[in-house]
C-alpha cells in the first residue's frame, strides 16, 4: 500500500472530544480516493494528519509501509495541493519550480532541466502561457491548476489534493480530473476531498465518506453514491440520475 | 559540486543577472567617488590609483599624504558604510520574506535594542572602543537569544509568538538604555552614549572591521546560500514541509544568521535604522518579488545606499549628522513613495 492509516484518533485539545475517531483508509498504486463529507466532518483535519502538519493522537499514517515523517525523502513519495490561497508575487514558473525542491541538492537552485519539468507541468494543465505572470495576478483556478503544476513538477507517487476543483470552472475541473484520471493510469495514487460526489463517479473512484469524524461509508463511488448514504452524509434528499445504465450524476432536491 | 555551483548561478543568467551587475557596478562607482570626497578633495583617478597600488604592490605615482588619506582614513570608513548597509539589508530581506510581512525589519526581535543596551553598559563603565563594540555585539546576539529562548517556552514555533516576544524584549532593553542614560554623567558619559545611539560610521578604524566584518559576512553567506530554501516557504509552513524544507530549522538558522550580521553591523556604526526595512523594497522594484534574486540586490543596493547617506552625513556641512538621523529622515518618505508605488501594482 502507499498509504495507509489504521484506527487514526485526533483530538484538537488533550483529553477533549476527537475529531477523528478511528479513521482507516489504504490507497494501493493506480487508485483514486474520493474523501467525501459536509463541511466541518474533518476531511481538512484528515488532510493534515496525512501531511504530518496534525500528529494524531492514535494510529500511524504509512506511506509505503514506513511511518510518516517530515524529510526531502517523503517530499519525492508525496506531494500536497493545496486549495488556492496566497498573494504571493512569485511568477507561476517560480511556483512551479518550489515542486523541484526535494530532488535538489543540498542548497542548490533549480537548474535548466528543472526548469524544463516546470514548464512541462505548467502545459499539463494547460496554463504554460501563463508562466511568467505573476501568482496574484491570475485567476483562483489559475492559481489551482498552477498549485497542481507544482505537484506535478514534484514526480511522486501520491497526491493529496484538498478540494482541487472547489474553485474552477467547469473546463477547468474536467482539466483536472483528466489529469488525476491519467496519473491514476500511469500507475500513481491519489487522494482527493471533494464537495462534488459525481466526481468520484467521473474518476471511477473508491470513495469514503466522513460524517463526524468517522468513516460513515466506503466503497467503490457506483456502490457508495446511492441516495439514502448521500441523504444521511448531507442531511438533505439527493437524486442519483443514471445515463447509459451507470450513475453520473448527484442532484439535490429543494 | 561543480554542477551544483552551475546550477546555482544559472536562475540569474535567466532573469536578474543584468540588473545585479549594474547595482555591483553602480556601487563600486559611488565606493571610488565617495573616496575622493571630504576636505581634501581626490580624482576617482587617484583613488583607483592608489587601491590599484595597494592591492598589486606597484609603486604608487600618488603622494604619501594621498595614500595615507584613502587607505588609512576613507577605505575603512567607506567599508565599514557598505559592509553596514549590507548587512542591514541582507537581515531585512530575509525577515521580510521569513515572517511574510512587508514591515519586518531587522530590529524586530531586539537585536538593535540589546546592542543599544550592551554599549550603552560598557560606556558607563568607561571602556575601550572595541570593548564597546563587544559589549554592543554580545548585547544584541543575547536580546535576539532570549527572544528565541521566550518563544520556545510560550510554543508552537509560531512566528506572531516569535514577534511578540521581540517587542517584549526591546522594550525591556529600550528601558533599561534610558535608566543608563538617567545614571550616566551628563557632562561626558551620557553625550557619547546618545551619539552611538544615533549612529555614526565617524569613528570606524580598520581594527573595527577586522573584526566585525569576519561575522557580518558570514551572516550574508549564510542567507544567500540558503536563499531557495528561504523562497520555497513563501508558499507557506505546511507546503514547504511537504515540499522537503526543514522548516523550523531554516527558520532559527535564518534568525542566527541575520542577526549575527546585524549584530556585527550595529557594532561598529551604532543604531542605523530604516535601512532594513526600506533596501529590500526599493530592490523589489528593481528585480522583481523572487527572494534568490531580491537577497543579493538587497545586499549590494544597501552597501550603495549607505554609501550615499554617509556622504551626505559627513559632506553636507562642516559638522557631521548623525547617520540614524539621516537614514531616517531620508528613509521615511522614501519608503512612502515606494509603498505608493508597490500599492499600484499590487491592486
Amino acid at each position: 500500500m502507499v498509504l495507509s492509516v489504521a484506527n487514526l484518533v485526533y483530538r484538537r485539545a488533550a483529553g477533549g472530544p476527537p475529531v477523528l475517531d478511528g479513521i482507516d483508509l489504504t490507497l494501493a498504486p493506480g487508485e483514486v480516493l474520493c474523501l467525501l463529507g459536509p463541511n466541518g466532518s474533518g476531511k481538512t483535519t484528515l488532510l493534515r494528519c496525512l501531511i504530518g502538519a496534525l500528529h494524531a493522537d492514535r494510529g500511524q499514517v504509512r506511506i509505503d509501509g514506513e511511518p510518516h515523517v517530515a524529510s526531502r525523502r517523503l517530499a519525492r513519495k508525496v506531494a500536497y495541493v493545496p486549495q488556492a490561497a496566497g498573494d504571493s508575487g512569485l511568477q507561476l514558473l517560480d511556483i512551479v519550480l518550489m515542486g523541484r525542491t526535494p530532488h535538489l541538492a543540498p542548497l542548490a537552485l533549480p537548474g535548466r532541466s528543472d526548469e524544463q519539468l516546470a514548464r512541462q507541468a505548467l502545459e499539463r494543465v494547460g496554463i504554460a502561457h501563463l508562466a511568467a505572470r505573476p501568482f496574484n495576478r491570475v485567476s483562483g483556478g489559475e492559481r489551482q491548476l498552477a498549485l497542481i503544476a507544482r505537484a506535478l513538477a514534484q514526480a511522486p507517487r501520491l497526491f493529496l489534493m484538498d478540494e482541487p476543483t472547489a474553485s474552477l470552472d467547469l473546463g477547468n475541473q474536467v482539466r483536472v480530473l483528466r489529469t488525476i484520471r491519467d496519473l491514476a493510469v500511469a500507475g500513481m495514487s491519489v487522494l482527493v476531498t471533494t464537495h462534488q460526489p459525481e466526481h468520484a463517479l467521473l474518476l471511477d473512484a473508491r470513495v469514503a465518506a466522513i460524517a463526524g469524524g468517522r468513516i460513515a461509508a466506503a466503497g467503490h463511488a457506483r456502490e457508495v453514491l446511492q441516495p439514502d448514504t448521500l441523504a444521511r452524509l448531507y442531511g438533505t434528499p439527493v437524486d442519483v440520475v443514471s445515463h447509459g445504465g451507470a450513475p453520473v450524476a448527484c442532484v439535490p432536491r429543494l | 559540486m561543480n554542477t551544483a555551483l552551475a546550477e546555482a548561478i544559472q536562475p540569474l543568467r535567466r532573469r536578474a543577472y543584468g540588473p545585479l551587475v549594474l547595482l555591483l557596478a553602480c556601487t563600486l562607482v559611488i565606493a571610488v567617488v565617495s573616496m575622493g570626497l571630504g576636505h581634501y578633495p581626490l580624482s576617482p583617478a587617484m583613488v583607483v590609483d592608489v587601491l590599484w597600488s595597494a592591492l598589486t604592490g606597484a609603486p604608487s605615482a600618488q603622494p604619501p599624504v594621498v595614500e595615507n588619506v584613502v587607505l588609512a582614513v576613507r577605505l575603512p570608513r567607506v567599508l565599514a558604510a557598505m559592509l553596514v548597509g549590507a548587512s542591514l539589508a541582507a537581515a531585512g530581506a530575509a525577515y521580510q520574506t521569513l515572517f511574510r510581512n512587508p514591515l519586518a525589519s531587522p530590529a524586530i526581535l531586539g537585536v538593535s535594542s540589546g546592542a543599544g543596551f550592551g554599549a550603552a553598559l560598557a560606556m558607563l563603565l568607561h571602556a575601550g572602543s572595541l570593548a564597546i563594540q563587544g559589549s554592543a555585539f554580545a548585547g544584541g546576539i543575547g536580546a535576539v537569544a532570549a527572544v528565541m529562548f521566550i518563544a520556545g517556552r510560550l510554543g508552537q514555533g509560531s512566528m506572531l509568538v516569535l514577534v511578540l516576544a521581540g517587542l517584549v524584549v526591546s522594550a525591556l532593553f529600550q528601558a533599561l538604555t534610558s535608566a543608563l542614560k538617567y545614571i550616566a554623567d551628563p557632562l561626558d558619559t551620557l553625550p557619547t552614549i546618545v551619539f552611538w545611539l544615533l549612529g555614526s560610521l565617524g569613528r570606524v578604524v580598520a581594527a573595527d572591521l577586522a573584526w566585525a566584518a569576519p561575522f557580518a559576512l558570514v551572516g550574508i553567506a549564510a542567507l544567500w546560500l540558503l536563499r531557495w530554501p528561504t523562497q520555497v516557504l513563501e508558499a507557506g509552513d505546511d507546503e514547504a514541509r511537504t515540499l522537503g524544507v526543514p522548516v523550523r530549522a531554516l527558520r532559527f538558522v535564518l534568525i542566527a544568521a541575520a542577526t549575527l550580521a546585524t549584530a556585527a553591523a550595529v557594532s561598529i556604526s551604532g543604531i542605523v535604522g530604516w535601512v532594513g526595512l526600506l533596501v529590500p523594497h526599493l530592490a523589489r522594484l528593481l528585480v522583481g518579488p523572487a527572494y534568490t534574486t531580491l537577497l543579493p540586490a538587497s545586499v549590494l543596493l544597501g552597501a550603495g545606499y549607505l554609501l550615499l547617506v554617509d556622504d551626505l552625513c559627513r559632506s553636507a556641512f562642516a559638522a557631521e549628522l548623525p547617520l540614524g538621523i539621516v537614514t531616517a529622515v531620508l528613509g521615511a518618505p522614501v519608503f512612502a513613495a515606494v509603498l505608493m508605488r508597490a500599492r499600484r501594482q499590487w491592486s
